[in-house]
């Protein structure tokens, strides 16, 4: 199996991806310059953070229209597995992979700090290696983390188990105290209809290896990483 | 504009900036964008259709935001 790590301009974790999947996760990776057209053999589409068109108009919403989106789409369309990490959740929100939208945090900080996110869903390609209800400590690091979808939406999603993650206490209790940009329902992460796509906002790739102070990003890269291995199997 | 059921935090923060300033009788402060630009068109209507494609594709998200317009004839 291959990674793809997709650079748009602005991006500044596409090394930090990169780096934790060629030398933590041992598996092969390489970028996807954004003005390309085509994804090449990868199984696994990374969107890095960062701040892609310096965040202009909204965040994603000029790097969902680069050349390579039409892959990424077409990727995610037959069931490609696609992981947005912070600004790549943005760009997959506004390019309609994700539901909902994510704006200013409600207390207007940029929040640099630790969080705990729970996994609700643990029946995704991403997700499969970790217990239901498990507490993930990992970073964030944004302005522009407020999960909105309208009351509908959110039912619908809730009913399909397309609410993936939680920002909660380090118990697993979903707090407003827990909850560092007002994201309604706590909703740290999010999947697409078919499970297939996933966001967060936490980084998962800075949350990798002991020096970093947590390891439980690592979770998502193996669940992922053990999908193609069952399927090459079996 | 964000859309009335969505939370505004810079209105909010704004809004408690006026009142600090002594405008106790302000509400309901909403922070939006204003986006200019000039577009050439065979006629108004044409005009109109393109800037709401625009605005619906790239300058506004419809998850969170609604957007209104106004046309200006600049002449030739």
């Amino acid at each position: 199996m291959k990674f793809g790590v997709i650079v748009f301009p602005g991006s500044n974790c596409d090394l930090d991806a990169y780096h934790l999947v060629r030398d933590v996760l041992k598996q092969p990776v390489e970028y996807i310059y954004y003005n390309e057209t085509s994804l090449g053999q990868c199984d696994v589409i990374i969107l890095p953070g960062g701040f892609t068109y310096g965040d202009y108009l909204r965040s994603g919403a000029i790097a969902r229209f680069s050349p390579v989106m039409p892959a990424v789409a077409d990727f995610a369309d037959r069931g490609g597995a696609v992981l947005g990490i912070c600004n790549g959740f943005q760009v997959l929100t506004e390019a309609g992979l994700l539901p909902g939208a994510l704006y200013r945090n409600d207390n207007l900080q940029f929040r640099c700090e630790q969080v705990f996110v729970r996994v609700d869903n643990n029946s995704l390609p991403f997700t499969r290696s970790a217990s239901l209800g498990k507490v993930l400590e990992m970073p964030i690091a944004h302005g522009d983390g407020n999960y909105y979808a309208p009351p509908a939406l959110l039912r619908e999603m809730e009913a399909g188990g397309q609410v993936v993650f939680r920002y909660t206490d380090h118990n697993g209790d979903v707090t407003s105290a827990a909850n560092p940009n007002g994201s309604v329902d706590n909703i740290a992460g999010v999947c697409n209809k078919n499970g297939n796509v996933v966001g967060l906002m936490p980084h998962p790739e800075r949350a990798g290896e002991k020096i970093l102070g947590s390891r439980h990003g690592l979770i998502i890269f193996k669940s992922i990483v053990s999908y193609f291995l069952d399927r090459e199997v079996f | 504009m964000l859309k009335q059921a969505v939370l505004d935090p810079q209105g909010a923060a704004v809004e408690n900036s006026l009142k600090a300033l002594g405008y106790d009788r302000v509400s309901g402060v909403r922070v939006g964008k204003y986006i200019e630009l000039n577009l050439e068109a065979d006629s108004r209507e044409e005009a109109a259709l393109k800037v709401e494609e625009m605005s619906r594709r790239l300058l506004s998200n419809p998850v969170i935001e609604d957007f209104s317009y106004t046309l200006q004839e600049a002449g030739v």
